[in-house]
């Protein structure tokens, strides 16, 4: 049984409720860091964690913080990014749905590092319900003196607000989500300036993923090093990962960075194997932008070491037989699978999401859904293979936001190592219609 | 001069003039502006659109989108390039109950083509259509984060999961024999997670 510290308490009955948070030691950062220690020493302990942005980035939050300007006289914002939106993604909704007070707490305890003396937790629209749940754990938090003002009778004072989104992926990006937190479109920003110097309204501000925010809790409480020690190398802590796909056993699990892939996989405590005794052909593994590994390549690294959650074990071997932890989407293919088909609703979404603000994306992702759709609906060449490695190659780093990073990645890790399905596709059309993307109840699709 | 921005043919300046927010509706508004600075009113519009949305039929009209700029004190412009940008606000109407089925990766993997034909099928619509009674309209929507309880589709506030045919029915006959709008705002939101 792997270390827990995010959400170790969700079978709690009511544990959404600020009485059984809190009978369950919820609130102990805000008590500990308010009374016993100054904004800077929370940072230092984050710091010395070793955590790292759960939203996909990975960048270390201890600097992220340590880069916000400080000048006199103009407020700080923190601003939590709940536009969890990564297809493969759902552990955000799980946690602020099951205990919201985690999250709440850990933004209190942030914005007291920060300086902050007021938040925004901005939540993608689809989530309403959830944001309902969140706002209603606010306002316990306000009755019960956790927020406003001077806060455990210290001169701290803060306010915490949700705001929702109306639906648009880009969002998640964190200048696109200053825009619409603005009241804006979501069209990236062009950096420099960084939010840390200018982010909403002009102001400097910081913007954190759910589950980087509620890790700062466990920080706070044992402190860095402590911290630091759960994990792997550079890989500290725990990570809440999304599985989904063919697997037995879907859902959030919280996972000690750094156990073998193929344990979170195949063991019961974790996703309990590929369902119907089928084989596992291929994983997507930090959500939809990351590299798609086939199985030899997740399981086991190029040089024949067992692969690990962790960013490095991932990352291990660069983009040509490696990927990346992401935001801990994990999509699991069984060897029924159409990788080509798979990628189409990628391609299909990233164009769908496209801000449309740079050309490349914008064109680009459009087209490589048109050539995917055309190479599934059996009319597509092997120039068309090929042109699809053309165009995603002319997409990466010419764009003012990643989107069209990943929009590119997919796609160029699809052709690299599952070529030979999209040649196969294109030379046998008639191979297209064994083509299963089977549904979770097959008797009820004969019918 | 709001007709010419929203580019729309009939502005109905009589329908305008009956558009209004009800009390309750309007504490809402009032209290989402309060979260923000006195003169940063404009960052309320996303949510105060979703409001709007559901106080007035289920879409932005023009005239409910120059009402919103009223509120907000902000150019009926403002308004529409945000409408018109996220995916969430229908800016053309829509029946009672929209349905949106995810058809990203893991929903796909689970079948979440086979539900959209089922719908099709059912309710004699295609995917971007309105039944004949305005009860329903079918949509497919992009990752929900419902991934791990594909396949699944959202009717307002409500996420329903693992779907299968026989949810499927039960949930049309449960929508239509209600008959009432379907809103993301709505407090009453079904889940099973
Ligand atoms: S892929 Fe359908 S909810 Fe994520």
């Amino acid at each position: 049984m792997g270390k827990k510290l995010l959400i170790h308490n969700d079978k709690v009955p009511n544990i959404h409720t600020l009485d059984v948070y809190r009978a369950h030691g919820g609130y102990a950062s805000v008590e500990k860091a308010l009374k016993t220690m100054t904004p800077d020493q929370v940072t230092d302990e984050v710091k010395k964690s070793g955590l790292r942005g759960r939203g996909g980035a990975g960048f270390p939050t201890g600097m992220k913080w340590s880069f916000l300007a400080k000048p006199e006289g103009v407020p700080r914002y923190l601003v939590c990014n709940a536009d969890e939106s990564e297809p493969g993604t759902f552990k955000d909704r799980y946690l602020m749905e099951k205990i919201p007070h985690a999250l709440i707490e850990g933004m209190i305890t942030s914005s007291y590092a920060l300086g902050a003396k007021t938040s925004y937790i901005y939540i993608r629209g689809e989530y309403f319900y959830v944001a309902r749940i969140v706002e209603k754990a606010i306002e316990e938090a306000y009755a019960a003196g956790w927020l406003g003002k001077n806060i455990l009778g210290t001169d701290f004072s803060h306010d915490c607000y949700v705001q929702v989104g109306g639906g648009a992926y880009i969002c998640g990006e964190e200048t696109a989500l200053l825009e619409s937190l603005e009241g804006k479109r979501g069209n990236p920003r062009i950096k420099p300036p960084f939010p840390a110097v200018a982010g909403l309204w002009g102001c400097p501000t910081v913007v954190n993923n759910v589950e980087t925010i509620a890790a700062v809790c466990p920080i706070v409480n044992m402190g860095g090093e402590e911290y630091a020690k759960i994990g792997i190398g550079k890989s500290t802590g725990t990570k809440l990962i999304s599985a989904s796909g063919h697997i037995n056993k879907p859902g959030v699990y919280e996972i000690e960075l750094g156990i073998p892939v193929e344990e979170f996989i195949y063991s019961e405590e974790y996703c309990g194997g590929i369902r119907n005794g089928k084989k596992l052909k291929a994983v997507v593994a930090g959500g939809s932008s990351v590299p798609i590994l086939p199985t030899e390549l997740i399981l086991k690294t190029a040089k024949g070491e067992p692969r690990l959650m962790s960013y490095e074990s991932l990352g291990d071997g660069g983009f040509q037989t490696g990927t990346m932890l992401g935001s801990g989407g994990f999509i699991a293919m069984d060897e029924d699978t159409s990788i080509v088909k798979n990628l189409f609703t990628f391609s299909r979404f990233y164009h769908h999401e496209s801000c449309g603000q740079c050309s490349p994306c914008r064109e680009g992702t459009g087209w490589m859904e048109r050539i995917l759709k055309k190479i599934l609906d059996g009319r597509g060449t092997e120039a068309d293979v090929e042109l699809l490695w053309d165009i995603q190659s002319k997409i990466e780093g010419k764009t003012i936001c990643p989107l069209g990073e990943a929009a590119a990645w997919p796609v160029a890790a699809a052709l690299r190592h599952f070529k030979h399905e999209f040649i196969d596709y294109v030379k046998n059309p008639k191979n297209i219609k064994d083509v299963k993307h089977y549904f979770r109840l097959n008797n009820l699709v004969e019918a | 001069m709001s007709a010419q921005v929203h580019g729309t043919q009939n502005f109905d300046k009589a329908k305008r003039a009956e558009i209004k927010f009800g009390e309750e509706a309007m504490a809402t508004v009032q209290k989402i502006i309060s979260h923000y600075p006195a003169d940063k009113r404009k960052s309320a519009l996303l949510p105060v659109l979703h409001i709007a949305q559901a106080e007035f039929g289920g879409w932005l009209s023009a005239e409910t989108m120059d009402y919103v700029a009223e509120v907000l004190a902000i150019k009926p412009i403002e308004v529409f390039e945000v409408a018109s940008f996220y995916t969430m606000y229908n800016l053309k109407p829509v029946g009672k109950c929209t349905l949106e089925v995810c058809q990203t990766s893991s929903c796909w993997l689970n079948g979440a083509e086979d539900i959209v034909r089922y719908i099709e099928k059912k309710l004699n619509i295609k995917v971007g259509e309105t039944t004949k009674d305005g009860m329903f309209t079918l949509k497919t929507a992009e990752c929900l984060g419902s991934c791990g309880t594909a396949p699944m589709l959202q009717c307002g506030a409500s996420f329903h999961e693992n779907l299968t045919f026989e949810k499927v029915d039960n949930l049309l006959e449960k929508y239509r024999s209600e008959g009432r709008l379907r809103s993301y705002t709505d407090k009453d939101y079904h889940n099973t997670l």
